[in-house]
C-alpha cells in the first residue's frame, strides 16, 4: 500500500448525493478477476456518449481540461452507497483519486478507501459547497492541500478546513500498513479467543462438534 | 417478559426452562447489537475499534475469485475452511439447462476462478447446479449457516439481510474478505446504533418491502448514517422470518452498516432442523444463548426512530435511488430534482398509478423466497399478464424453486404469462450480459434502481412482489390491493 501523508491537486465537483457504486463503475465495466483494467470503466454510464462506447461526453467533469490531472474529488453525502464492489476504489485509484471529500460516505465504500490508501474526507456539506465555488473559478490555479496528519483540507489562500478521521485509518493511510499483516502480529490472542470460544459456542465450529 | 411459544412450540418452551441456567450473555442493560459485538472482541484496537471474530464467511463468483487470488499471491492460507461458504449466484445462467457459461462477456471466467480458487482454499461451493444453489442470502439462512448471534460477513453489500435470523452481518469489500478469511477476524470500528422502532401493524396488501422503502423515503438513502440498526416495535414482531430478512435487506438502501432482529420463537423456529443448525444438546445450550440477546429494556441507542407500519401504503419508486419513492396512489413530487426525472423519463406531479411498464421482475436477495412467490401466485393464478408485458420470475434459490413446483406454483406464474427461471441474481443488476429490451421501464421486486443498474437506460421501479404481479397484469403500475378485494 502507498503511504498517504499528504498531497496538493487539483480537485474535481461531483456534488451530487447518493452516487453509488455502479455509477462509479457499471458492473458490466468489470471484465477480469483481477484488481486493475478498471479505470476506463470508471463513471461509464456519465462519461462516454452511449452505453460501452468510448467517446467522451463533453459535459461530464472528468472530460473537461480545466480538470485535467485532478486526484482529489468532491462529492455529495452518502457517497459510494450501493454495492460492495471495491472495483470502485481500484477504478478511482487507478484513474488517480487518492481522496474524495464527501459529507458522508457508506460505510462499505469507506472501509474499502482505507484498505486501498484512498483518504474519503468528510467535510460538512457547506465547507464541500464552499470549496467546489473557490475551486470552480480556476480549478488548476486552485489546487486543494490534504494533509493527513493534520486532518485538513487547505486551499491556496490559507482557507483551511479539519475533518475527522479514527486513529485507525489514519495509521493505516499514514504508514501504509497491511490490515492483514497487523492482525497476524496478534496470532496469540486469536487462538486464545478460539479455545475458549470453540467450549462456549461449539455450534459456531463446522466439522469439530461431532 | 416474552410471549408464550406459540402453538406446536412446546419444545423451544421446553428448551428454554432447561436452560436458563446456561447464562453466555450477561444482561446489563445491553443491546442486541452491544452483546453480539462484546461476545465477538478478540482485542480491543483505537478508538473503540475492535477485532472482532468472524464466525462465518461467504464468498461468491462475482468477487470470489479476486479475494482468494489475492490471498494465495501472498501466500497466505484461509484460517478454518469449514467456516467459508462459496456460492455461484451474481453472473450464473437463470435460463433452463444452464451450464458454466453466462450472458455477460467473459463471465464463464469469473465462474471457473472462483470454483478453482474456491475448492483449492477448501471452501464449501455450491456450484452452478448443485442442489443447494441459490442467493447467498436466500441459502445461508435457508441451510442454517447464518446464525443467531453469529458474526458473517460477506463481499455483498446485502449481507444485512441475514440480521433478521439475529446475526451480526455485513458487507464487506474485497479487501476485508481476504482479511477474514486469512485471519477470522475483522478489524471494525464500532458504529452507534439506531433503534427503528415499527408500532402498528401492517394493513392488508402492505408487506415488508413497503414499510422499509417508507422508511427510507421517509429518512432518505443515507438515514441510517452508517448505524447498527435494530427493527424493533409490534410489526417486526408479527413478520415471518421471510418477510424479516425483506425488511433487514433494504437496509443496505438506508446506509446502515448492518440490521438486526432479536431472536424470538419465530427465528427458533425457522432455524431448528436446518442442515448447520445445532442439534440435540448443542441447540438446547445455542437457543438459550440466543435468546438472551434481545436487547434489554433499558438498552441505550444513540437513535431512535418511530414509524407507526399501520400508515404505510404500498410505495412504489419513482428515481434511481430507493429513497425516491411514493406511495402507490401517489405522484412524482413537485420539487423532485431534475436529472432522476430526465432518466426516468417522468415529470413533477404525475401519477404513478397508470403508467405503462414493458416488463416485471420478481426475484432477488430482497422479494424471492417461498412465501414471496406463494403470494405472487394467489395474485396470478387465473390471470394474465397483460399484452407486451416481458415477466420474468426468477426463485431465489434451487430449494425454493423446488419446493415452489412441488406446490404446483410454476404452474401459475407459467399460465399467467411469466417465465420461469433457475435460481441467481439474474436481472437485479446488468452485468454486460442480459438485460431487458432498451429503453424499458421494469417493475421490479428488486433492491436498487439506480441508473442503469438493470441495464444501460433501463427504467427501474422498485416494488413488492405484490405490486410487481398487479402491474404485470394490468401492463401499468397498479395498487395490489385492488386485486384482492
Amino acid at each position: 500500500m502507498t503511504p498517504l501523508t499528504s498531497i496538493t491537486a487539483v480537485a474535481v465537483p461531483l456534488l451530487l448525493d447518493n452516487i453509488d457504486t455502479d455509477t462509479i463503475i457499471p458492473s458490466r465495466e468489470i471484465r477480469s478477476t483481477g484488481k486493475t483494467g478498471l479505470a476506463a470503466g470508471l463513471f461509464a454510464g456519465w462519461r462516454y456518449q452511449a452505453p460501452g462506447g468510448r467517446e467522451p461526453a463533453p459535459a461530464f467533469v472528468l472530460n473537461q481540461p480545466r480538470y485535467a490531472r485532478a486526484r482529489i474529488l468532491l462529492a455529495g453525502g452518502n457517497f459510494g452507497c450501493g454495492s460492495s464492489r471495491e472495483h470502485a476504489v481500484w477504478a478511482l485509484g487507478e484513474h488517480g483519486i487518492r481522496v474524495v471529500i464527501a459529507p458522508s460516505f457508506a460505510p462499505i465504500f469507506f472501509g474499502n478507501c482505507v484498505r486501498n490508501g484512498m483518504l474519503p474526507a468528510v467535510l460538512p456539506a457547506a465547507a464541500v459547497h464552499d470549496l467546489a465555488q473557490v475551486i470552480d473559478a480556476d480549478p488548476q490555479a486552485n489546487p486543494l492541500t490534504v494533509d493527513v496528519r493534520a486532518q485538513t483540507v487547505t486551499l491556496p489562500t490559507g482557507r483551511s478546513w479539519h475533518f475527522p478521521l479514527e486513529s485507525e485509518p489514519k495509521l493505516m493511510l499514514l504508514g501504509g500498513l497491511d490490515a492483514i499483516d497487523l492482525t497476524l502480529q496478534m496470532q496469540q490472542r486469536i487462538d486464545a479467543f478460539l479455545e475458549r470460544d470453540r467450549l462456549e459456542r461449539p455450534w459456531i465450529y463446522l466439522g469439530t462438534e461431532r | 417478559m416474552r410471549d408464550r411459544g406459540a402453538p406446536g412450540d412446546a419444545r423451544l418452551a421446553r428448551d428454554r426452562e432447561r436452560d436458563g441456567a446456561a447464562d453466555l450473555t450477561k444482561s446489563s442493560g445491553g443491546s442486541l447489537f452491544g452483546k453480539i459485538w462484546e461476545r465477538h472482541v478478540v482485542a480491543e484496537l483505537s478508538d473503540g475499534a475492535a477485532l472482532l471474530a468472524i464466525d462465518r464467511i461467504f464468498l461468491h463468483e462475482r468477487t470470489g475469485a479476486v479475494a482468494l487470488g489475492s490471498l494465495a499471491a501472498a501466500g497466505r492460507r484461509v484460517l478454518d475452511p469449514r467456516r467459508a461458504f462459496c456460492v455461484m449466484d451474481h453472473i450464473v445462467d437463470t435460463r433452463p439447462g444452464r451450464g458454466d457459461r453466462t450472458l455477460m462477456p467473459g463471465g464463464q471466467a469469473f465462474i471457473s476462478e472462483t470454483r478453482r480458487t474456491a475448492l483449492a482454499a477448501g471452501l464449501t461451493l455450491y456450484d452452478v447446479n448443485d442442489p443447494e444453489q441459490g442467493i447467498m442470502h436466500v441459502i445461508s439462512p435457508e441451510l442454517g449457516i447464518g446464525l443467531p448471534g453469529c458474526t458473517l460477513v460477506a463481499p455483498d453489500s446485502h449481507t444485512c439481510t441475514q440480521g433478521a435470523l439475529g446475526a451480526l452481518a455485513w458487507g464487506i469489500g474485497s479487501s476485508e474478505a481476504e482479511h477474514a478469511l486469512a485471519t477470522g477476524t475483522l478489524r471494525v470500528r464500532r458504529p452507534r446504533s439506531l433503534r427503528v422502532n415499527l408500532t402498528g401493524r401492517l394493513a392488508a396488501g402492505v408487506t415488508a418491502k413497503d414499510l422499509g422503502l417508507a422508511l427510507i423515503a421517509r429518512h432518505g438513502a443515507g438515514g441510517a448514517k452508517g448505524c447498527a440498526l435494530e427493527f424493533a416495535g409490534e410489526a417486526v414482531a408479527a413478520l415471518d422470518m421471510e418477510a424479516r430478512m425483506t425488511l433487514c435487506n433494504l437496509a443496505s438502501e438506508f446506509s446502515a452498516m448492518t440490521a438486526l432482529i432479536a431472536p424470538d420463537d419465530v427465528t427458533l423456529s425457522y432455524v431448528q432442523g436446518r442442515r448447520h443448525a445445532p442439534r440435540a444438546d448443542a441447540w438446547s445450550k445455542a437457543a438459550a444463548h440466543w435468546r438472551q440477546l434481545a436487547s434489554d429494556p433499558g438498552a441505550r441507542f444513540d437513535e431512535e426512530l418511530t414509524l407507526d407500519a399501520s400508515t404505510v401504503e404500498p410505495m412504489v419508486s419513482w428515481g434511481v435511488s430507493p429513497a425516491q419513492s411514493a406511495t402507490v396512489t401517489g405522484v412524482v413530487p413537485g420539487a423532485a430534482p431534475q436529472r432522476p426525472l430526465a432518466y426516468m423519463g417522468l415529470r413533477p406531479g404525475q401519477a404513478l398509478r397508470g403508467l405503462p411498464v414493458d416488463a416485471a421482475f420478481i426475484g432477488s436477495c430482497t422479494n424471492s423466497r417461498l412465501s414471496d412467490l406463494r403470494r405472487v401466485a394467489a395474485l396470478l393464478a387465473g390471470r394474465h399478464v397483460a399484452r407486451g408485458v416481458a415477466a420474468i420470475c426468477v426463485p431465489g434459490s434451487s430449494a425454493v424453486k423446488r419446493a415452489a413446483e412441488a406446490e404446483g406454483l410454476d404452474r401459475i406464474f407459467r399460465a399467467a404469462g411469466f417465465e420461469w427461471r433457475e435460481s441467481g441474481c439474474s436481472m437485479c443488476f446488468h452485468a454486460g450480459g442480459e438485460s431487458f429490451r432498451p429503453g424499458s421501464r421494469v417493475i421490479s421486486s428488486t433492491n436498487r434502481n439506480f441508473e442503469g443498474r438493470q441495464g444501460p437506460g433501463i427504467r427501474t421501479h422498485i416494488a413488492s412482489p405484490e405490486t410487481v404481479a398487479a402491474s404485470a397484469i394490468a401492463g401499468s403500475i397498479a395498487d395490489p390491493r385492488e386485486l384482492v378485494s
